[in-house]
């Protein structure tokens, strides 16, 4: 079981992810974003940072690296893939997940830890029960995720929607528990299959409990168990 | 070589964070005329003459300068001509 994380001209967070893994003993390598073989990787990571700058919208441009044509593919054939923060950008840029991320509601660049709470979904990458509540942090300027209200509907109804902007107590507030503004208070979701996730939050952050936690831990071991087939 | 003009701007009903933020600050500067501010982005492109160069300038907006999720553009070329998605 092999990660494969991808470098974008412009990524930040590769080292975290590749720390984090090597941390909860998942093997790791980089990938370069002109690569466009990718075969020896059982998942892809896209990860967090400012990829060609953000310039034109954020993922914009990395969605036509010459690696993405590869991760589609990868996709396509069920493969796992997991875009964190500017990684879940690219995956709307290249519709490999639906809706559109918008600028924070209020313009802040908001970093900060947040409650999440896990829904029920058909996401390969999570195995927790619907209602648990984790801490994460949020490190973004674009992160107001928005799709029309039959896209919102449907990812409701396929248990696309993976983690949720909440309280402390799991609950969600009348007006909203986002701090971006994000719809429906949506912080990560999932294609109908189940294998491209993409969240705002950086699990990789919250894995060694000498340092921040441990609640991001299971948003990386899941899937090793799952292709493990444990 | 020709020029075209394009503004890419929100489609209806998508939330303009920046647009309501100015909105805003008009009010509070006393403009109480102002109904409504949407901010968009201005883009001017310059192509080799050729076949096809207007729909190949909107081929470029559908595929990167613009998000057709969230965003619509129009394209003004040198003589005015605008077309719109």
């Amino acid at each position: 079981m092999r990660f494969g994380v991808v470098r974008f001209p412009g990524s930040n967070c590769e080292q975290d992810i590749v720390i984090a893994c090597r941390y909860l003993g998942i093997d790791v390598d980089y990938v370069w974003h002109g690569d466009t073989d990718i075969t020896g990787f059982d998942a892809i990571v896209l990860p967090g940072g400012f990829s060609y700058g953000d310039y034109i919208r954020t993922g914009a441009v990395a969605r036509f690296s010459p690696v993405m044509g590869e991760v589609v593919r990868f996709a396509e054939r069920g493969g796992p893939v997991l875009g964190v923060c500017n990684g879940f950008q690219i995956l709307t840029e290249a519709h490999m997940l639906p809706g559109a991320m918008l600028r924070n509601r209020g313009l802040k660049f908001i970093c900060e830890t947040v409650p999440l709470r896990l829904e029920r979904t058909v996401c390969q990458w999570v195995d927790l029960p619907e209602g648990t509540v984790v801490r994460i942090p949020i490190n973004h300027n674009e992160g107001n995720f928005t799709a029309d209200a039959e896209t919102l509907a449907r990812l409701d109804a396929n248990g696309q929607v993976v983690l949720s902007y909440c309280e402390p107590d799991g609950t969600r507030a009348p007006g909203g528990s986002a701090p971006n503004g994000s719809a429906n208070d949506i912080a990560g979701i999932c294609n109908e299959r189940g294998n491209v996730f993409g969240l705002m939050p950086h699990p990789e952050r919250v894995v060694d409990p000498e340092a921040s936690g441990t609640d991001g831990q299971p948003f990386l071991t899941t899937i090793v168990a799952r292709l493990a087939g444990v | 070589m020709a020029r075209y003009e394009i503004f890419v701007t929100y489609k209806q009903g998508i939330f303009d964070p920046p647009g309501a933020t100015a909105e805003r600050a008009l009010a509070n500067l006393g403009y109480d005329e102002i109904e409504s501010v949407k901010i968009g982005k201005y883009i001017r492109v310059e192509v080799a003459d050729g076949p096809n160069e207007r729909a190949r300038v909107a081929e470029m907006c559908d595929k990167l300068l613009a998000n057709p999720v969230i965003e619509e553009y129009r394209i003004v070329d040198a003589e005015g001509a605008v077309s719109a998605r």
